[in-house]
C-alpha cells in the first residue's frame, strides 16, 4: 500500500501565547506516527521557560499510549522547570486513556480551555 | 477458550506493513468491524485503542522499528462456549518470538513515559492471549464480548 494514499492530518493545530501561558492546541488522531512531532514541539516550548503550558485536546479524537508518553514526558519537564502543566477539553475517550493508565490525578485536567486559562 | 465461528459471518482480513502510516487504516477497519459485529458504540474506541497498542508493540518490539514486514490482522464474530458472542481480533507478526508469559504490563506506580501498551490491551479487552506463531513471530488473540 502506498503511503501517499494515507495522510495523517497536521496534529498541531496552533501554538499561542496568553501572557505567561502557552497553549498548544492538538487535533485529530495521535499515535506513534505523529507523537514525535508533538514531543519536538514541547521541547521547543520549554526552551522558552514558560510559566504555564496548556495542552488543548478539545479537537483530539484519538490518542494512544505514544501520545500519552509524550504528555508524561512533558509533565516531567514542566515539573523540572517549575512550570504549570494543564490539559484542557479531552473527550470521554481521551479521558479514559488517562484513567486506564491511572494518570488522571497526576495531570491537571480541565473541561475546556477557558477553565484552563483562568 | 472454546469458540465457534459464525457460519454466516465472513471474517475481515487486513494485511499491512509494519509502518506507522498504516495505523490510521487499521483504525478505520476495526471501527467498521466493531460496528458490523455489534460492539457497543461506547466500547468501539477502546477496542480501537487496543488494536493500535497491539500494532505499535509489533512495530516497536517484534520488528525493532518501522519496516515493510507484514502484520496480518483478522476480525471475526465468534460464538463462545458460554453462548456469548464476541468480536475476535488476531494480530500476527513474523518477527521475534518471546515467551508469551513474559509479556506483561509494567508497574503503573512508576510514573514514566511508555511501556503501558500491554496494560491497556489487557484492561480494555475481555480476553487476551499471546502465543508463538509457527516458526517465527507471535500471535495476539483478543476478544470483546458483544452481549
Amino acid at each position: 500500500m502506498s503511503n501517499n494514499l494515507i495522510s495523517t492530518p497536521e496534529v498541531i493545530k496552533a501554538v499561542k501565547h496568553h501572557e505567561d501561558k502557552v497553549v498548544i492546541a492538538l487535533t485529530g488522531e495521535i499515535d506513534m506516527k505523529c507523537s514525535g512531532m508533538i514531543k519536538e514541539q514541547f521541547e521547543d516550548i520549554f526552551t522558552h521557560e514558560p510559566g504555564c503550558v496548556i495542552v488543548d485536546m478539545t479537537n483530539v479524537a484519538f490518542m494512544d499510549s505514544s501520545g500519552l508518553a509524550v504528555l508524561v514526558g512533558a509533565l516531567k519537564q514542566a515539573r523540572d522547570t517549575e512550570c504549570d502543566f494543564r490539559i484542557s477539553g479531552p473527550c470521554e475517550d481521551i479521558r479514559s486513556v488517562f484513567e486506564i493508565c491511572r494518570l488522571e490525578t497526576i495531570f491537571q485536567i480541565y473541561d475546556n480551555i477557558e477553565q484552563a486559562l483562568s | 477458550m472454546e469458540t465457534e465461528k459464525y457460519n454466516n459471518m465472513d471474517s475481515i482480513e487486513l494485511n499491512i506493513s509494519a509502518e506507522p502510516e498504516n495505523l490510521s487504516v487499521a483504525r478505520a477497519v476495526v471501527r467498521q468491524a466493531a460496528s458490523i459485529t455489534g460492539v457497543r458504540e461506547s466500547e468501539t474506541e477502546s477496542v480501537t485503542l487496543a488494536l493500535v497498542e497491539a500494532l505499535t508493540n509489533v512495530i516497536r518490539h517484534s520488528y525493532d522499528g518501522p519496516c515493510k514486514k507484514p502484520i496480518n490482522i483478522n476480525f471475526s464474530k465468534i460464538n463462545c462456549h458460554d453462548n456469548r458472542s464476541a468480536l475476535e481480533i488476531t494480530v500476527r507478526d513474523h518477527g521475534k518470538q518471546v515467551d508469551p508469559d513474559s509479556i506483561k504490563g509494567r508497574d503503573l506506580e512508576d510514573i514514566k513515559p511508555g511501556g503501558v501498551g500491554v496494560h491497556i490491551i489487557k484492561t480494555v479487552m475481555d480476553h487476551t492471549e499471546y502465543n508463538k506463531a509457527g516458526d517465527c513471530g507471535m500471535q495476539l488473540r483478543m476478544l470483546k464480548y458483544i452481549d
